[in-house]
C-alpha cells in the first residue's frame, strides 16, 4: 500500500492552509494510500497543533525537541531522514521551507524529487505521473517518477482542494526518540520584519499594478497617473521592486503583501503563481498585456492584448472626462 | 574567496510566445531567444561584488550543449574570471539530481569556500542548489538576499520569507546558498563588454573527464521525467476586449463601474 506523509507547517500554534489540502493531493496519488500528517517542534506549541491535525489525519506522527522549535530546514531534515520510511511519499508545501529542505532531503533519502507540483494523475507501475508549470507558468508538462526507492514532492499551495477538517479522531505518535542527533552546520539567529512603507496597498479597493511591462522607470508615472484617475493606489510585482522603481511595501506576492481589492488592474504583469499568491478575496482582474498568451489571461476576468504604454494613457483620459 | 557560480541558459520568457512543437512533446524551439537565468545574474553579481572586496576569483559553470558557451562569455563580461562548459551527449535528459551530479563532480576537483545558484531557472523547480549541498553534505541556504563574510570560516546570510521577512542564519564555510533576485543590481554588460572575452579559452568537461559513470546521469540515470508539455484547459479564462481603442475603453469603464472599480 501507498504510504504518504504531509509535513504540517504550521506559525504560532496553528497550521498554515496546506495542512487542509495535502489530504486532496494524496487522494489523486492514489486514492487507498495510507495518510500521516507529521509535525516537527517543541512544546504547547507542539502539541496543539498536532492535536488539530488529528481532527483531520487519521495519523499524526509528532517530533518534539528543543532543536525543532523554529523550523530550520537542515535540523528538520535530519529529523526527518529517521522518521519517514525509506519507499514512502512525503508531501511537503511548496514554500519558501519547502524550498530550503525538499530538494536536499530527496538526496539524503534517495527518493526521487518532484518540485512544485499542481496536479497529480496517479500511479502506474512504479511511476507517479504528475502536473507541473515551466517559464512562469506559460505551459504545462506532464512529468513522471519512479517513485519505487521513494519520493520527495513539493505542492502548489492553494492548487488542490481543502477537505473539510475536523471529523477525524486520529492517533498521535510520539517519535522523538527517533529523531536522531539534530547538530547543524546552520544555525538559525532571527527573523527580521518586513519594513512598513509609506503607501498601505492592502487598504484600497482598487489597485493599478504594474509589472516588468513597463519597461522603464519613467513609465511609472502612467500608472500613477490612472491610478490618480480610478481613485486608487499603485502596487507592482517583483521585478520592479527588485529594479528599486518602487518600495518593496507595493510588491503584490508571497514575499510580497496580500491584497483583497475588488478591482485588480493587472498591466504588464505576466501572472506567475507568486504574484498571484498574494492576491486573495476574488476581486475582479483587468489584465492588459501585449503577449495574448500570457498565463494572466486565465485568471482574469477581462483581457486586453496591447501595449499598456499606449493604453493607460488613453485609458486616463477617457477615466478623467467621466 | 574561491566562488563558484552555476548558471543555466533558459528561454527568456520576456521575449517569446511559447508554442508546442508538432508532435506536443517539446516547445517549438527553431526560434525562441535564449538568455541568462534571470536568478544567475544576480547570483554572477554577489560573487563579483564579494571577490572584489575581499580577493580570491569567480568561476561560471553551466551543464549544457555547445550554446551554453554564450552565456558562460556574458558571464565573464560582466567580471567573472574563469567559465567552464560541462558538456557531452551523455548528459541529455537528467533531471535535477543528475545536474547536481555533474556539478557536485566538478566542485571536487577545484576547491571551493562557496557555491551559488540561482534560486531557480525556467523549470521552476529551485532544486539543483539543494541537491548540490546534500551531495557534498555541505550546508545550504536557498533564496538569501543578504551575505555578510563573518571570518574565513563563517557567514551570515539572510533569506527571504514569505511576506517579504528575512530569516537571518550563521552558515559555516564551504557552503552552498540560493540567491534570490533583489539582492543587488546586476550589472550592464555591453557589445564591447562580451568583445573583450570573446577570444578567451573555456574549457570543455565530457562525463569522462569528470570521472562519471554515464548511467548515474542523463536519461539512464533520471528518476523524474519530462512525459511531453500541454497548454492547460483553465476553463473560459479572460473575457477577451476587441475592438477599436475606443470601443475596447467604452466596454472596459462599463464593466468598472458595475464592478466598483469607478
Ligand atoms: C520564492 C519566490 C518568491 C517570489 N515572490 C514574488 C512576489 O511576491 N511577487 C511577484 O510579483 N513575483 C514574485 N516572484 C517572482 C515571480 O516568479 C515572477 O518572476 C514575477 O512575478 C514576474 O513579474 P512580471 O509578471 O512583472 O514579469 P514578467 O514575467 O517578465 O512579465 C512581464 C509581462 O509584461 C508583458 N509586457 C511586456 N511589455 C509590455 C507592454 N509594453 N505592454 C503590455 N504588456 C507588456 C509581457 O508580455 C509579460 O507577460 C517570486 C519568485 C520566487 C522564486
Ligand atoms: N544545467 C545547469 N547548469 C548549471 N547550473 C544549473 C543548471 N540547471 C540549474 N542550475 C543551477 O541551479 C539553479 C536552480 O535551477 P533549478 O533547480 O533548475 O530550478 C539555477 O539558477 C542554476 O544556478
Amino acid at each position: 500500500m501507498t504510504q504518504i506523509y504531509a509535513y504540517i507547517p504550521f506559525k504560532n500554534g496553528s497550521a498554515e492552509d496546506v495542512a487542509l489540502e495535502y489530504p486532496a493531493a494524496a487522494k489523486k496519488i492514489d486514492a487507498a494510500a495510507m495518510l500521516t500528517a507529521v509535525v516537527t517542534g517543541s512544546g504547547a506549541e507542539l502539541d496543539s497543533v498536532a492535536t488539530e491535525m488529528s481532527k483531520i489525519y487519521e495519523q499524526v506522527i509528532k517530533v518534539d525537541n528543543q532543536a525543532l522549535a523554529y523550523p530550520n530546514a537542515e535540523v528538520v531534515r535530519k529529523a526527518l531522514v529517521n522518521i519517514i520510511p525509506k519507499d514512502a511519499i512525503l508531501l511537503v508545501a511548496h514554500t519558501t521551507f519547502g524550498m530550503d529542505i525538499a530538494p536536499g532531503l530527496s538526496v539524503k533519502m534517495d527518493a526521487a524529487y518532484a518540485a512544485d507540483i499542481v496536479d497529480f494523475e496517479g500511479i502506474e507501475g512504479t511511476r507517479l505521473k504528475m502536473v507541473r508549470q515551466e517559464l512562469g507558468g506559460a505551459v504545462s508538462t506532464h512529468v513522471t517518477a519512479d517513485i519505487s526507492a521513494g519520493a520527495v514532492i513539493t505542492i502548489r499551495p492553494g492548487a488542490f482542494a481543502p477537505v473539510d477538517g475536523g471529523a477525524a479522531n486520529g492517533t498521535i505518535t510520539d517519535k522523538s526518540a527517533d529523531a536522531g542527533d539534530l547538530a547543524s552546520t546552520r544555525k538559525f539567529l532571527e527573523v527580521v520584519e518586513a519594513e512598513v512603507g509609506d503607501v498601505d496597498i492592502t487598504k484600497s479597493d482598487v489597485l493599478v499594478s504594474i509589472g516588468r511591462g513597463i519597461e522603464e522607470q519613467e513609465n511609472i508615472e502612467l500608472a500613477q497617473e490612472l491610478a490618480t484617475a480610478m481613485n486608487a493606489v499603485v502596487s507592482c510585482s517583483r521585478p520592479i521592486v527588485d529594479a528599486k522603481w518602487l518600495e518593496k511595501s507595493r510588491q503584490v506576492g508571497t514575499s510580497g503583501q496580500t491584497v483583497k481589492p475588488k478591482v485588480y488592474m493587472a498591466m504588464g504583469i505576466s501572472g506567475s503563481f507568486q504574484h498571484l499568491g498574494g492576491l486573495k478575496g476574488n476581486p475582479f482582474i483587468v489584465a492588459v498585456n501585449k503577449n495574448p498568451k500570457a498565463p494572466i489571461f486565465q485568471v482574469a476576468d477581462v483581457g486586453i492584448v496591447t501595449d499598456i504604454l499606449e493604453f493607460m494613457p488613453e485609458l486616463t483620459e477617457a477615466i478623467s472626462s467621466l | 574567496m574561491e566562488i563558484l557560480v552555476c548558471v543555466k541558459r533558459v528561454p527568456d520568457t520576456a521575449e517569446n510566445e511559447f508554442e508546442l512543437n508538432g508532435a506536443g512533446n517539446d516547445l517549438d524551439r527553431d526560434d525562441l531567444v535564449y538568455s541568462v537565468n534571470e536568478w544567475d545574474n544576480y547570483a554572477v553579481e554577489e560573487a563579483i561584488q564579494m571577490v572584489d572586496k575581499m580577493g580570491g576569483s569567480v568561476t561560471v559553470v553551466t551543464v549544457g550543449d555547445d550554446e551554453s558557451e554564450e552565456i558562460l562569455r556574458r558571464e565573464m563580461a560582466m567580471g567573472a574570471n574563469n567559465g567552464v562548459l560541462l558538456s557531452d551527449d551523455a548528459f541529455e535528459g537528467s533531471d535535477g539530481k543528475g545536474i547536481a551530479t555533474i556539478l557536485k563532480a566538478e566542485i571536487e576537483k577545484g576547491s571551493y569556500d562557496l557555491i551559488l545558484t540561482g534560486a531557480q531557472a525556467d523549470e521552476g523547480a529551485g532544486q539543483v542548489g539543494g541537491m548540490v549541498a546534500a551531495m557534498l553534505d555541505y550546508p545550504y541556504a536557498s533564496l538569501v538576499n543578504k551575505i555578510d563574510v563573518m571570518d574565513d570560516k563563517k557567514i551570515k546570510v539572510g533569506r527571504e520569507i514569505e511576506g517579504g521577512n528575512q530569516e537571518m542564519n550563521e552558515i559555516s564555510l564551504p557552503c552552498v546558498l540560493s540567491i534570490q533576485t533583489g539582492i543587488n543590481e546586476p550589472r550592464y554588460v555591453g557589445i564591447r563588454g562580451i568583445r573583450k572575452v570573446s577570444s578567451v579559452e573555456i574549457p570543455v568537461k565530457s562525463a569522462s573527464d569528470l570521472g562519471l559513470d554515464a548511467a548515474s546521469v542523463g536519461s539512464a540515470g533520471a528518476k523524474t521525467r519530462r512525459v511531453d508539455y500541454f497548454v492547460p484547459d483553465m476553463g473560459e479564462g479572460a473575457e477577451m476586449l476587441e475592438g477599436s481603442t475606443e470601443e475596447i475603453i467604452a466596454k472596459l469603464i462599463e464593466k468598472l463601474k458595475a464592478k466598483g472599480g469607478l
